[in-house]
């Protein structure tokens, strides 16, 4: 069986700056798959290139068999691919709950999750549905637009730097919805600086250095200073 | 009484220059695009509904119903086809591309309707008025009055309480973000320039029938628009109504004191307004 | 590319000093073309000043037009001065309004700025109208034989040997040549000078232009103040050879602001060039299409949308793209102009 997300040879530039060097990575349905690697590594790049946001320059994103490389932004998430985008980027115009039924805007059919199921992921959502959604603390930001991403029912859930500028406590809050959010059967990948945190949610760890994944593995099987070394780069030099 | 029956035909006037002035809001506040060519395509919708009536034989109030979906086609293309393509961080584009728009507008139904003045004719009810006891209204103005209201009403609707109008909003704040939501922000360009074009039929109908037009008034039409909108705070559709109001009424004001004053009173009121208060009197909070 | 730039240079000289002997070269309606085709010129370069360099996109040029006209007028016939001494006050009258107009119209952000002068201009025209001794409304004529009288007009009637009113265009004809020298030369030297690299740096990035040390608002107060003067002094010299002056005519926005803009836009927006090539390819419609009445501005309607479409710098843009000559290099490019959704977030 073909995985769900295969992403091969993908090579992406920011400006005249190329910032992703031939990724490869598959997701197969239902995984959760961990990027990790310091800030300019291409992890944020290969979100964008993914979901239609920066363009590709070479290589290829296939969605179950079906090649998605040189679509738009809204045609990847009409075929079942979400992003929660770095530093959330909520509308301000739109109060918490415009805010998430803004996610349905091109939803897939009916899936798992409705308004109601993701309040009850994040109840404090019902509570502030109300509210501008830029009211609201950080981790409730964070909340709104993980909700937003699975109204539209993704098949695949991008989370980019969810922990960014949170406290351990609010982060450990927003990672305890992930297991549910597994259950409801979406493959996630995350991306992240916070190492723990990759390690303890994912199935399958990518370490990123510089526009290239320079290790892979299970969590259980990577070491420590393995990663370390994939994360800093020492053992290459 | 001379003065309450100045400021009763002012309001009523209001009402007209807010038609004016919601469309070019709605289209600004959305995709923060300055059409140049509104007053014009004011105009021309007006010369689609005496061109529908003469033809069909209908009356301008049934012809405005055929006249509204030619209309917010015309506004769609327009912007898939033209504006689109301009839309972006430079300003001068679209603003160049609709000054030529509305010479291209104004000189096209030049030729085709030449310099003579037309009027839509609607009937009886051109002459007809209500006697409120102070003062004695016409019951086009007050028609045109009460659509004004009822427009800004439907536009605040579709705005905060549809899913087209929180797509609106959404691509209003952020247009990157919003296409992840898999909002195609052209399609909803198109939408907001067909509806603002579908208020310039509505406008257009009170224009015609209130008074004579011909093809060289429609920037006349986009500066009292312009005024609305800027005096009643950019992104906000009652205070555009608000806008019209004060303009409506202090060219009453003006008129009543010398014929030749009236436009210029208008654009006094514009620049005192804009003097005390730069962002408008209803300022949108997070702009 | 030296060869090229001293042999444009040369062709510049003969072309320049063909363009001053053509008075007591061709005849008097030639004379009189070539006026008109020059106070458009000097209208598009301060116009392009205004819009290609300085980011300022004015709707309201007719209002310096209308202001210089009126300020002459008003010059010879109330106050009974020379119509030279009339054309500087027209251009200083201008420049005084220009104030005023800049105080209100800069409170305006980005494209509502050429709404806002378009309506300061509309505020101009109908105050003027009320002007009675004036004639109002309906506007008035200048004494008969005033520009006859002119300063100047009796010595170059005696040495290019024609009748008055000949030595007259000739006189109004030179006058607006060498504004339109001026214009160029000024405008050269200004956008190499360390102010005029802040206006275009301010064009390409404002905060940055800020953080460097350029205040954009004084900058640009006194780029719209100049043109403002340069516009007054060209409308108040148009009106001597047109010797009647109306509101409508003297503020019309198509005939002082449209034709300028497409004359600008076509030619090259943000180019020096720019309004030279524009104003010639406007001429040759205009003698084309002459017959067609309006299809002429239909035509040059679209002509301005496709340029804008297709060739943002227009023809000479095209024109140094191709060949890669570029006679008054700013030693700066231009902006290429953003397109929608384009992505310019950081990375991580």
């Amino acid at each position: 069986m073909s995985a769900l997300l295969e992403i091969a040879g993908l090579t992406a530039h920011y400006g005249d700056f190329q910032a992703l060097f031939g990724v490869d990575l598959t997701l197969e349905e239902g995984a959760t798959v961990a990027i990790i690697g310091a800030n300019g590594a291409g992890k944020t790049t290969l979100m964008r290139a993914v979901t239609g946001v920066a363009r590709v320059s070479a290589g290829s994103v296939t969605l179950a068999g079906e090649p998605i490389t040189r679509l738009a932004a809204p045609g990847i998430l009409t075929r079942g691919i979400a992003m929660v985008p770095e530093g959330r980027r909520l509308f301000p115009s739109l109060t918490v709950e415009e805010n998430l039924l803004i996610g349905a805007h091109a939803r897939r059919g009916n899936g798992f999750w409705t308004l109601e199921r993701v309040q009850a992921l994040f109840p404090i959502l019902k509570e502030r549905r109300h509210s501008p959604g830029t009211a609201l603390s950080g981790g409730q930001q964070q909340m709104v637009a993980i909700g937003r991403a699975l109204m539209s029912n993704p098949r695949v859930l991008l989370c980019d730097e969810l922990s960014l500028g949170l406290a351990p406590v609010v982060i450990k809050e927003i990672y305890a919805a992930f297991p549910q959010i597994k259950d409801s059967g979406t493959a996630i990948i995350v991306v992240e600086q916070d190492i723990g945190q990759a390690l303890r949610v994912a199935d399958h760890v990518h370490c990123m250095m510089e526009g290239r994944i320079t290790l892979s593995g299970r969590p259980a099987e990577l070491s420590r200073d393995a990663i370390h070394d994939a994360y800093f780069g020492v053992s290459h030099a | 009484m001379m003065l309450i029956d100045t400021l009763a035909q002012g309001l009523l006037l209001g009402g007209l220059y807010a038609l004016f002035a919601a469309g070019l809001s709605l289209v600004f506040g959305i995709m923060r695009l300055v059409n140049l060519a509104h007053g014009d395509l004011i105009i021309l919708g007006a010369y689609l509904i005496l061109t529908l009536a003469t033809v069909t034989g209908l009356h301008p109030f049934v012809a405005v119903v055929l006249a509204a979906p030619l209309m917010f086609g015309l506004g769609w293309l327009l912007q898939t086809h033209l504006l689109n393509r301009v839309l972006g961080e430079d300003i001068l584009p679209p603003l160049l591309v609709t000054f030529g728009l509305s010479v291209v507008i104004q000189n096209g139904l030049l030729s085709a309707f030449t310099a003579d003045s037309r009027k839509l004719t609607a009937g009886p009810i051109e002459a007809a008025s209500v006697d409120l006891g102070i003062v004695t209204l016409g019951v086009m103005p007050v028609l045109t009055f009460a659509s004004a209201v009822a427009v800004v009403f439907a536009l605040n609707r579709l705005f905060y309480r549809t899913a087209l109008g929180r797509a609106f909003r959404a691509t209003s704040d952020d247009q990157t973000t919003a296409q992840l939501m898999g909002i195609e922000p052209k399609r909803i360009f198109a939408m907001a320039t067909g509806i603002a074009l579908v208020v310039a039929t509505i406008a257009a109908l009170f224009l015609g029938t209130r008074a004579n037009f011909d093809p060289s008034i429609g920037p006349a039409r986009l500066l009292y628009a312009f005024e609305a909108v800027i005096i009643g705070g950019l992104g906000s559709l009652w205070g555009t109504l608000a806008g019209g109001i004060v303009i409506g009424m202090a060219q009453a004001v003006g008129a009543s004191i010398n014929p030749e004053w009236q436009i210029l009173s208008g654009h006094i009121a514009f620049v005192i307004v804009l003097l005390l208060k730069p962002r408008g009197l209803f300022p949108r909070a997070n702009d | 590319m030296t060869i090229n730039r001293n042999l444009g240079l040369g062709l510049a000289f003969v072309a320049l000093a063909l363009l001053y002997a053509l008075p007591a070269l061709a005849p008097r309606a030639v004379v009189q073309d070539l006026f008109g085709i020059l106070t458009l010129l000097v209208l598009a370069m301060n116009w392009n000043m205004l819009a290609g360099f300085a980011g300022l996109v004015s709707v309201g040029q007719q209002a310096f037009v209308g202001i210089g006209a009126y300020a002459m007028f008003a010059a010879i016939i109330l106050l009974g001065l020379d119509p030279l001494v009339g054309v500087l006050i027209g251009g200083v009258a201008a420049a005084v309004f220009a104030v005023p107009m800049a105080f209100f119209a800069f409170r305006l952000n980005g494209a509502y700025f050429a709404i806002g002068t378009w309506v300061v201009a509309d505020i101009a025209r109908l105050g003027i109208s009320q002007w009675k001794a004036l004639g109002g409304g309906t506007g008035t004529s200048l004494p008969k034989g005033t520009a006859k009288e002119m300063a100047f007009v009796d010595q170059i009637k005696a040495m290019l040997d024609v009748s008055s009113a000949a030595a007259a265009d000739a006189l109004t004809y030179w006058l607006m040549l060498s504004l339109a020298v001026a214009m160029l030369v000024a405008s050269y030297v200004f956008l190499r000078s360390r102010m005029g690299l802040g206006l275009q740096a301010i064009r390409d990035n404002e905060n940055a232009a800020r953080s460097v040390g350029v205040d954009p608002v004084r900058l640009k107060a006194l780029v719209f103040l100049l043109c403002a003067f340069g516009t007054g002094l060209c409308g108040a010299l148009a009106f001597i050879q047109i010797t009647r002056v109306t509101p409508d005519a003297a503020f019309s926005v198509i005939d002082w602001t449209a034709f300028v803009i497409f004359i600008t836009v076509i030619g090259g927006i943000g180019t020096l060039p720019g309004p030279i090539i524009g104003v010639v390819v406007f001429y040759a419609l205009q003698r084309l299409l002459a017959d067609y009445g309006t299809i002429y501005l239909i035509v040059l309607g679209c002509l301005g949308i496709a340029v804008m479409l297709f060739a943002r710098r227009g023809l000479w843009g095209m024109f140094t793209d191709r060949t890669g000559i570029d006679l008054l290099p700013l030693g700066h490019r231009p902006p290429q102009g953003g397109r929608v959704t384009s992505p310019t977030r950081r990375t991580a």
